[in-house]
């Protein structure tokens, strides 16, 4: 029997962090840039978290903790990291018309390792016998669900025994969505997204626009990489663990057709093809498993050409996606 | 506000100069525009018209000189400062986002208090359109609109941001002579209301017609302004050229005339599933000119493109006749055949789409390049031939006075008229039986427009059968023997060239309504 009720927060779990992802690169893409450095930036925005926690979980002995402190401090780190890397992208592509493609995969190159190389040399610091380390004090905070939900049963568990990013990211989706259908702040970044030239004659500033959206979309993202360690994960890093789950937001991005409303429940589906094989009865043949891993990207490859076919023109990436913008230019 | 009431000058530009790289584009001019005058600004391609204006908008900012606007001296280094100082610009290519609606290109960029509100927005404008007379329906999209459509978002969209000067640039050049009509009422509308206006423009009745004063830039250099009273079109040709230009269309008659190209019952759907050719039957003569006339989008792109096979053909006939009459007295069957194998016939195709790049020329490179893009074939083994494609664009350099530094030089940094040039020489230079032209001189200036007007008859006497898909009535009705109109998808008649006056061709062109082709 299929148990739906332990199924659907795990999916959800597995969904945060694409949640996290796709809504920073919607709004990173709605300004036109086609931030290929979010698996990156989800890398450095989980290990600063890590950097920060581990320093403040040495620096107090964990019955001394401050609540605020053990959230605030990885919080801070993981937003200023990724904001950097979202800086990175933008003075590279919008200031310097460097190529997005090639600057978005390198910075993914680059977060990645980036996190490779801190989440190595921490575990060399705490001289822990695996290769991993384990930050459960700090964790404890951040995947503190409400005292009540566990006595509210299937309603509970479903729907509140999840740390408090899970509901910042539901939250910043509707918020982003709202901002870009609804507020002139959003017309002005879908102006910039489709036709900077237009926007730009019509008094708009681009450059601000598109630093903006860049910045605030990769710290989004970020999130998504700390929500991983500090919740998912229980507070454990160890290196590549995030694995792919960058390339999959960036697929959900397509997927949702640029709307972060959708992407709560695409990333929650997604989430729950990423662990169906453990749900699916396969005995003991290890083979079969990793065919149903295959499963969401196999979704992806066949949402990608179903969304290709797609005609109507408000269902089209943002025109201007991925072309650098330069005023005199003709 | 006293300023503002007392200057006589709306804008006064003194010694401006704008270079790019090495190019000059406006050496040392000064322009004034009058309050609650019509200035036509008027020259050949190139000439520097747009650059100068694109100051005054803030796309471009002045290497030297000053701008005075109501008589104080300004800076307008972005187009936030245009807006702010009430200067709006409409653009020859549109400056909307296609899939936002009317209303929200026209609220876009404003920064005004509190919460985006459309409903409040929409009837100030609703407001402004039914004080100047525009017809717009707010909710649509972009996408969805005709040109003309979108050419009014982008006046309302202007007035609605309070500019008291309107600089247009080359508004008819995409327009029906209705629609033109129709604008120039609405520009008439807002001089009353006291507004300023510049009007680019090539189309010398035009200026002769609306503008109150008409100035003139000739290679980036202010030649001097007149009162429209005291001008003609003969002097106006003059000043912008610098020397005479006949305006009679040499139109020799017609030898040998066979049948080249049998058109019949040609229909055609797009992708939509929406017809866009309905039982298309005529036949294009060799030595002969064909002229096709309509208004824009009635089918002239979908008909080229089907006989050049680059366009499904849902059923019809597209009959060749060889010159030597290779295929017998029936013809070719073209329908179904690769473009290539068309090609190879000799139907050659030069249509220059909106943005002129967009079709047939690769931007990047050079006129060399752009030759080989035909020729590349032809030559031997792995190793390209360019000796044969540079000689080409020189001679086309040369022939057709195209302005570049050189045979290298990318032609999409080259100005729209030189670009066309180089398509319409290339493709004369194939050497064709069939030579198929749509809006070749689209925004040239007249010199250049009578080049290729002489080029294309040369054609036709050497028997070729050219078919010219054109925009102004004038010209078709000066230069082609005969003139296909196209209505909707439908041909809504053939007329003589010679005996044909531009009111019945105009009647023809609105006979079918728009609408019929959705059937």
């Amino acid at each position: 029997m299929f148990d739906l009720v332990s199924f659907i927060p795990r999916a959800v779990m597995q969904g945060i962090p694409l949640l996290f992802g796709s809504t920073g690169e919607i709004l990173t893409e709605k300004s036109g840039n086609l931030n290929l450095g979010i698996p990156g930036v989800m890398y450095v925005g989980g290990i600063c978290g890590v950097i920060g926690a581990f320093f403040y979980e040495q620096a107090v002995p964990a019955a001394e903790m401050n609540a605020v402190l053990a959230i605030g401090v990885p919080l801070l780190c993981s937003l200023l990291g990724s904001l950097l890397m979202g800086l990175v992208y933008s003075v590279l592509t919008i200031s310097l018309r460097a190529n997005q493609n090639v600057t978005g995969l390198a910075l993914t190159t680059f977060g990645v390792g980036v996190g490779n190389f801190f989440g190595g040399s921490l575990i060399k610091l705490t001289g822990s016998e695996v290769p991993s380390i384990a930050l459960s004090a700090t964790s404890a905070y951040f995947s503190k669900s409400l005292p009540f939900a566990g006595g509210l049963g299937w309603f509970g568990q479903v729907f509140l025994s999840y740390g408090f990013l899970a509901y910042l990211a539901v939250l910043i989706a509707i918020a982003a969505s709202y901002v870009i259908k609804r507020t002139r702040v959003g017309l002005h970044l879908r102006a910039v997204g489709e036709s900077p030239a237009t926007a730009d004659a019509a008094g708009i500033s681009v450059t601000k626009y598109k630093y903006l959206a860049t910045c605030i979309g990769s710290m989004i993202a970020g999130l998504g990489g700390l929500y991983y360690v500090m919740d998912y994960a229980c507070g454990v890093w160890s290196n590549n663990a995030f694995g792919d789950r960058g390339w999959l937001a960036i697929a959900l991005v397509i997927f949702t057709i640029w709307r972060p409303n959708v992407s709560i429940l695409a990333s929650i589906l997604f989430g729950g093809f990423y662990i169906l094989y453990l749900y699916i009865p396969s005995g003991l043949d290890l083979s079969v498993k990793e065919l149903y891993k295959m499963i969401p990207y196999v979704v992806t490859l066949v949402v990608l050409i179903i969304v290709s076919m797609r005609k109507k023109r408000e269902d089209q990436p943002p025109a201007s996606l991925g072309l650098p913008y330069f005023r005199e230019e003709r | 506000m006293t300023a503002l009431e007392t200057a006589k000058n709306a804008i006064r530009m003194e010694h401006i100069t704008k270079r790019f790289g090495n190019v000059v584009a406006n050496h040392d001019i000064n322009l004034e525009l009058h309050k609650g005058e019509i200035l036509s600004l008027l020259g050949e391609n190139g000439s520097g018209k747009t650059t100068l204006m694109n100051m005054l908008s803030g796309i471009y900012y002045a290497d030297e000189g000053q701008i005075y606007v109501n008589d104080q001296p300004v800076t307008i280094s972005s187009p936030k400062d245009a807006f702010d100082l009430g200067i709006g610009m409409i653009h020859q290519h549109f400056k909307l986002v296609d899939v936002l609606t009317a209303a929200e290109n026209i609220v876009l960029g404003l920064k005004d208090e509190g919460k985006l509100d459309l409903k409040k927005a929409e009837q100030t404008i609703t407001e402004i359109c039914q004080r100047y007379g525009f017809e717009i329906d707010l909710n649509r999209k972009i996408y969805e609109m005709s040109v003309s459509q979108k050419q009014t978002v982008e006046i309302v969209k202007v007035l609605y941001r309070g500019a008291e000067i309107l600089i247009l640039d080359e508004p008819t050049a995409v327009l029906t002579p209705q629609e033109t009509d129709k604008l120039f009422a609405v520009m008439r509308n807002m001089k009353a209301d006291g507004k300023s206006l510049i009007i680019i423009t090539h189309k010398l009745h035009e200026v002769l017609e609306v503008s109150d004063r008409v100035a003139v830039l000739r290679k980036g250099e202010y030649i001097g302004d007149v009162h429209t009273c005291d001008a003609s079109q003969q002097s106006l040709t003059d000043m912008m050229v610098g020397r005479a230009v006949t305006l009679n269309i040499d139109r020799p008659q017609p030898v040998n005339v066979a049948p080249r190209l049998e058109v019949k019952g040609l229909t055609v759907y797009d992708e939509l599933g929406v017809k866009r050719l309905s039982d298309v039957t005529f036949t294009a003569n060799a030595g002969e000119i064909l002229g096709i006339a309509g208004i824009a989008g009635s089918g002239q792109r979908e008909l080229l493109e089907a006989i050049s096979g680059l366009y499904p053909i849902a059923s019809g006939s597209v009959r060749f006749h060889d010159p030597e009459g290779k295929n017998g007295p029936e013809g070719r069957e073209l329908v179904g055949l690769d473009p290539m194998a068309i090609r190879k016939c000799g139907v050659s195709m030069a249509f220059v789409p909106e943005d002129r790049l967009g079709m047939g020329l690769v931007g990047s490179m050079g006129m060399t390049g752009n030759m080989m893009l035909r020729s590349w074939r032809s030559g031997r083994g792995v190793f390209l031939n360019r000796k044969e494609p540079e000689a080409l664009a020189n001679r086309i350099w040369k022939e057709l006075e195209v302005v570049t530094p050189s045979t290298a030089f990318p032609v999409r940094r080259m100005s729209g008229g030189n670009v066309q040039k180089v398509l319409v020489g290339r493709e004369i230079a194939q050497d064709p039986a069939v030579l198929m032209t749509a809006y070749a001189v689209r925004g040239l200036d007249i010199n250049t427009s009578y080049t290729i007007y002489n080029l294309l008859t040369e054609e036709k006497m050497k028997g070729v059968a050219v078919v010219y898909v054109g925009e102004d009535l004038d010209v078709l009705l000066e230069l082609c023997d005969r003139i296909l109109v196209l209505c909707g998808g439908q041909v809504s008649g053939i007329v003589d060239g010679r005996t044909a006056d531009k009111r019945e061709v105009g009647t023809l062109m609105t006979r079918v309504g728009g609408g019929s082709a959705d059937e």
